[in-house]
């Protein structure tokens, strides 16, 4: 086979000196090695240290990159070249359609009506972990209503100190109302928070095993206080514990329902996805559920403060009422009645 | 058959891991998601940079306590104690969820780990890497390797861990660390509700002409510049491949390997090896066949390899 045509002596002269798709190369090295130094810039987080100047010229040289990877792999045999702009490109789209907003912006949108959303739109989930937290606390009452021995292995040993079946009323006020001083309280909170929210955490991740260890977590968790109602409503406390409970106890409960009923969410898209692939599914579940484990958290240092200093420090119980009932209040009337238009 | 330019490029990668993204202007990119031995060394990696951190939190942290006793302070008061126990429970609580979701909300959506071996995260629809998304995909760490590790240890060290926790334990952390071999795109469980997956981010570096011409101009002043000159037959016998392996020889430029190249392309188109010139020599080749298969490119004719 041969081509005469093709090889002039005059043409393969130009060929030695410079290939036609090199020349296409210099013709264009500069912008995208400009490219290069912002992406390089951006992804280092410098981005407000680029000029106006590149802000702007930032999608065209984008796209100008896009056509020079498309028409350098059909006319270029330099792998070292379309390697860097593979690589270039891979990077740039990154930057171009992965850019989030900021931090600020994020947290606009999440308070702003985000969350709120992602909470209502797992209502279903949320019933059935308030279910499952009823179902908890009655049980665990009715156990040691039947036999006190329930109570022992019901209760967390940290709680069973003087609070066990058969303990005298002043005792049991005692440790509704007991002296404190404000020392240790920050401790007490901060300790508080960081083990509830890792319960949380596990109650919403152990959601991937179809739902059923989260829905286990929740009847675990509300067994005990169901066995220590029982044992203030024995001694005729039962106003003063729900008290004592209320005031951080509407946050902190309603933040592990909130995070129960995220696990129970994914677990439902995992075992029915409906018209959806497993994978779709599960993602969109996902997503939604961790929007509202990141309110879970902020719930959860809410209820650590009020826990930690609030329950020591007031001793009124109608104070104490208002205070958990008020709260539960602007949780809910947040979650379910605040709709703003989506942007 | 795959497309003869790709022949270069994939080379010493796994083919069964590479995916296709076209991006919003249509344009095909070619992905590559992380193998599983990158992801392990990149875990190994933000594990010893973690527990780095955390022991030396800890060490401040006593450090400054024992400082105290040792200048014979009057027992350091109350509250300064409270406030580093409070310190201490909220760094451990950050130790555990907050290092790789910091990290990956970033810009490279990578930490320490992965940007060491050169992968991030990315969204697997190929559009936003959502903050939800890292969220998600970071508070499944928490059962994945977390929780029984820490439980394991707990236990362990209080001298209370039975065999069959042992066991049961090993079996957890086994089944969700073997998890990513099992699925085609290394999905973790983290990645999978999240919606995410781990691809490979190569940085390089646009390197220079393979041949700009300058060993012909250069090297033996005696000489013509266009010394080697090849005939139609000559430039023949070889295709993409060959051409993109000799790109690979002229870029590392390493005199023996170059020696044998040239000795085997002068046996295969019949000429005498070019003893002391072959950096001249290939680089003639190199751009003749170049030009050759990249006119034949622009008619839609490609040779992928010499038997082709």
């Amino acid at each position: 086979m041969s081509e005469p045509a093709l090889h002039s002596p005059g043409e393969q002269a130009v060929a030695a000196a410079v290939l036609r798709s090199d020349r296409f190369r210099l013709e264009r090295e500069g912008d995208w090695q400009r490219l290069d130094a912002m992406v390089t810039a951006m992804e280092k987080g410098k981005l407000r240290k680029l000029s106006d100047d590149d802000v702007m010229a930032l999608p065209v040289l984008y796209r100008n990159l896009l056509s020079s990877l498309s028409i350098a792999r059909e006319s270029s045999l330099d792998a070292g070249l379309i390697a860097y702009l593979e690589s270039l490109t891979l990077r740039a789209y990154f930057m171009v359609y992965g850019t989030r907003t900021s931090f600020g912006g994020w947290c606009r949108s999440f308070f702003g009506g985000g969350l709120s959303r992602a909470v209502r739109s797992i209502w279903l989930d949320l019933l059935v972990a308030l279910a499952a937290m009823v179902a908890g606390a009655v049980l665990g009452f009715w156990l040691v209503d039947g036999d006190t021995d329930w109570y022992f292995r019901l209760v967390p040993s940290q709680f069973s100190d003087v609070r066990v079946p058969g303990a005298s009323r002043e005792a049991l006020l005692n440790t509704l109302f007991g002296e404190t001083d404000g020392d240790g309280l920050g401790v007490f909170a901060a300790y508080l928070f960081s083990n509830n929210a890792q319960v949380a955490i596990m109650a919403f991740a152990l959601g991937f095993a179809f739902g059923v260890p989260s829905i286990l977590l929740l009847v675990y968790n509300m067994v005990g206080l169901g066995a220590m109602l029982w044992l203030f409503a024995s001694r005729g406390l039962t106003v003063e514990f729900i008290g004592w409970l209320s005031i951080h106890g509407t946050t902190e409960l309603l933040a592990i329902l909130l995070a129960g009923g995220a696990g129970l969410h994914i677990g439902r898209a995992l075992a029915f996805p409906g018209q959806r692939s497993h994978l779709v599914a599960l993602g969109q579940a996902g997503r939604t559920a961790a929007q509202v484990m990141a309110g879970v958290v902020v719930m959860l240092i809410c209820a650590g403060l009020l826990e930690g200093f609030g329950r020591q420090l007031i001793q009124s119980t109608a104070i104490r009422y208002g205070i958990g009932y008020g709260i539960l209040a602007l949780w809910l009337a947040y979650f379910f009645a605040f709709r703003p238009r989506q942007a | 058959m795959a497309r003869a330019a790709d022949l270069g490029r994939t080379r010493g990668r796994d083919a069964r891991l590479q995916r296709i993204l076209v991006t919003p202007e249509g344009v095909a990119l070619d992905v590559h998601v992380a193998p599983a031995s990158a992801r392990a060394a990149a875990l190994f990696i933000d594990l010893g940079a973690l527990l780095g951190m955390y022991i030396a939190f800890v060490l401040a942290m006593l450090l400054i306590v024992w400082t105290f006793e040792w200048a014979d302070m009057p027992a350091l008061p109350e509250s300064v104690l409270g406030f580093l126990a409070v310190l201490f429970i909220i760094g451990t609580f950050l130790a555990r969820n907050a290092y790789f979701l910091y990290f990956e909300l970033g810009q490279r959506a990578a930490t320490w780990g992965k940007r060491a071996v050169g992968i991030r995260v990315a969204a697997r629809d190929g559009g936003r890497l959502t903050a939800e998304a890292v969220i998600a995909r970071n508070l499944l760490r928490d059962i994945e390797l977390f929780l029984p590790v820490m439980f394991m240890t707990s236990s362990g060290l209080q001298g209370s861990l039975s065999e069959f926790a042992a066991w049961a334990g090993l079996a957890w952390v086994g089944s969700f660390a073997l998890f990513p071999l099992l699925n085609k795109d290394r999905l973790r469980c983290g990645d999978l509700i999240a919606g995410t997956w781990v691809v490979q981010a190569p940085k390089a570096v646009l390197a220079g002409l393979v041949a700009d011409g300058t060993a012909q101009r250069e090297q033996v002043a005696g000489l013509a510049d266009d010394r080697y000159r090849f005939g139609e037959a000559e430039l023949s016998v070889y295709g993409e491949y060959e051409l993109q392996t000799l790109e690979q020889v002229l870029r590392t430029a390493n005199p023996e390997a170059m020696e044998t190249v040239a000795a085997t392309i002068c046996g295969k188109i019949g000429w005498p090896p070019p003893i002391g010139d072959e950096r001249a020599f290939l680089e003639a080749y190199y751009t003749q066949l170049r030009a050759r298969l990249e006119r034949g490119m622009r008619f839609g004719r490609r040779r992928a390899n010499k038997n082709s």
